[in-house]
């Protein structure tokens, strides 16, 4: 065949009608992907939903205040979550404590600091591993370290710990993405005028990416919250029928720090407790505990999208 | 290039070469003074290394590893070379500020984008800092438009007053060069006049070096011109004789748009 009797499809006038269908064929193609891809959104989200509508449904009769005010029982009906939320509660505290600072640090050390080479990328692929190390690995890391190595015992501090360790490799990763979101040209302004490398990160790095930091600080005391395995594995007791001391005194110096090394049990424990026994008034229990744990972590991942809108909307490049 | 002038030095660059850290030559042996309350303008097309060659005179290839100066900019009237290894680039970017191609406010009031330069020189007196801001934004030419809402988001202003605000933060600090990188490339033809009328009046304080792709402006706003191509300085001489009378036939075809 010549070239010159070659017919190209190129000529719309031509082939108007054809050129029309093709067209028609080709978006057919947009409306399959849609479809599928909310069918597969919605069964996410419908799974999830029932899940919880199940939870709150058998755990309905248990949703009071005292199933707060109370701790565990042998008698199904009075026992409470007391200690369990407490004990949530401070590991929470310890966790944040630790997990924020050091993952913030490290985070801005790795972007803003560390020079650029084959170590820094080595240390970039481990965090992100480290990410996705099982849970229960962590609980028996935390358990020849915190507990038998340094003596701190099965306490609220080694939980604590092992958390903040657990949810540090999010918190760097969720620092890191959100420092990064800053354009060059910000920093080289900053820059323009003089400023160190520290008043960068100080006077704009930090202040523009606080929003996606808490995001992910948030996110990851989710997480923490609703593990399991690795307090188990340090050998959290399951049965707690009082308090630790409290943190706050009354007396000088206020603050007491003996509740670090109590004892304690925390809410996914609790429920797992209530869950294994044969008795099904305990199940009741156990599902009116999930649906607040789940609760819970929908509460703080929302606080954590509002505040990212809220702390963004003043900001944009 | 012979530019006869009875003005003095304010710096210049001897034999200045630089290359990226990806081994790449951008400058080669640019040697050119800049004289006091002038505005020298770069031209030259993409690539040329006109950038590159502003960029040196604040340190800003210094953030990022592995750039290499060699060369000399020395700065009058005290003689120091700025790219020698004992001066550290904040102090450089002390004395030269700059102004970017598209504007770049922070996020912050238009208050403390114009404060910030005094801030990380420690200034911490109110009513100094006040002041500063006050005359910086006049400088700027922007005083009359946001002198009633200072504390406004920067953001919330034109694309051509951020940029008037970004000169007045780079002003605030009195520097004795200001650098300006494509200044208007990202402004309508009105805010671009309101940045050429500026910088005009900003003459008289200070000494002025212009990278632009605009001819048209270099011709309008310099008082001398260069032209780079490939890294290299074909010729700087008076603006007048440069797009009149180029001695450079390189010179002549890029200025009448034979290409570039």
């Amino acid at each position: 065949m010549q070239p010159s009797q070659l017919k190209t499809k190129a000529s719309v006038l031509e082939n108007l009608e054809a050129v029309r269908a093709m067209i028609k064929r080709h978006k057919l193609n947009d409306y399959i992907f849609s479809i599928v891809g909310l069918l597969a959104l919605m069964f996410a989200l419908i799974t999830l939903f029932v899940l919880f509508l199940d939870l709150v449904m058998d755990g309905y009769p248990r949703f009071g205040l005292e199933f707060f005010s109370e701790f565990p029982s042998r008698r199904a009906g009075r026992a409470g979550l007391l200690s369990a939320w407490v004990g949530s509660a401070l590991v929470m505290l310890v966790t944040f404590l630790t997990a924020v600072p050091m993952g913030v640090a490290a985070g801005l050390y790795l972007e803003e600091y560390a020079p650029k080479n084959w170590f820094s990328d080595l240390i970039e692929i481990n965090v992100s591993n480290l990410a996705g190390v099982p849970s229960i690995v962590y609980g028996l890391l935390a358990l020849s370290l915190f507990v038998y190595i340094l003596d701190l015992g099965q306490s609220i501090l080694t939980a604590g710990l092992t958390l903040g360790l657990l949810i540090l490799p999010i918190v760097i990763v969720s620092t890191r993405e959100a420092i990064r979101g800053i354009p060059i040209a910000i920093r080289e302004a900053a820059y323009a005028v003089g400023a160190t490398k520290w008043q960068v990160v100080h006077d704009h790095v930090l202040q523009y990416s606080y929003g996606g930091i808490l995001t992910g600080v948030i996110i990851g005391m989710a997480r923490a919250l609703g593990e399991t395995a690795p307090i188990i594995t340090i050998g959290a007791l399951t049965f707690i029928a009082f308090l630790p001391p409290t943190p706050i005194t009354a007396e000088p110096p206020f603050l007491n720090f003996e509740w670090l090394s109590s004892g304690f049990t925390v809410l996914p424990i609790q429920m797992f407790n209530w869950l294994s026994r044969p008795d099904h008034a305990f199940h009741i229990n156990a599902a009116a505990t999930g649906a607040i744990i789940i609760l819970v972590t929908l509460l703080m991942n929302g606080t954590a999208i509002y505040l990212r809108y809220k702390i963004r909307k003043n900001i944009k490049w | 290039m012979a530019i006869t002038t009875t003005t003095p030095i304010k710096a210049e660059s001897r034999n200045l070469e630089f290359f990226y850290s990806n081994g790449n030559r951008a400058l080669k042996g640019i040697t050119m003074p800049l004289y006091e309350n002038k505005i020298t303008a770069l031209i030259g097309p993409s690539g040329c290394g006109k950038s590159t060659f502003l960029r040196s005179f604040n340190r800003m290839h210094d953030l990022y590893p592995g750039n290499r100066y060699q060369g000399e900019i020395v700065m009058h009237p005290d003689n120091t070379n700025i790219l020698a290894p004992g001066v550290d680039p904040i102090e450089v970017r002390m004395r030269i500020s700059m102004v970017f191609q598209k504007p770049n406010p922070f996020p912050k009031s238009i208050y403390e984008n114009v404060a910030y330069g005094l801030r990380v020189r420690g200034e911490t007196n109110k009513r100094m800092i006040d002041d500063k801001v006050e005359e910086a934004l006049k400088g700027g030419a922007l005083w009359e438009e946001v002198k009633d809402r200072l504390h406004d988001l920067a953001f919330n202003l034109s694309g051509g007053q951020q940029q008037r605000l970004c000169i007045a933060r780079a002003l605030a600090t009195d520097p004795e060069i200001m650098l300006f990188d494509e200044p208007t490339s990202a402004l309508d033809p009105m805010a671009t006049a309101n940045i050429e009328e500026l910088m005009n009046e900003l003459r008289n304080k200070l000494t002025i070096l212009v990278v632009t792709h605009n001819m048209q402006q270099a011709a309008r706003v310099s008082d001398y011109t260069a032209y780079m191509y490939l890294g290299e300085l074909i010729e700087y001489d008076d603006t007048d004789k440069i797009f009149t009378n180029p001695s450079r036939k390189e010179t002549e075809d890029y200025i009448t748009g034979k290409f570039g």
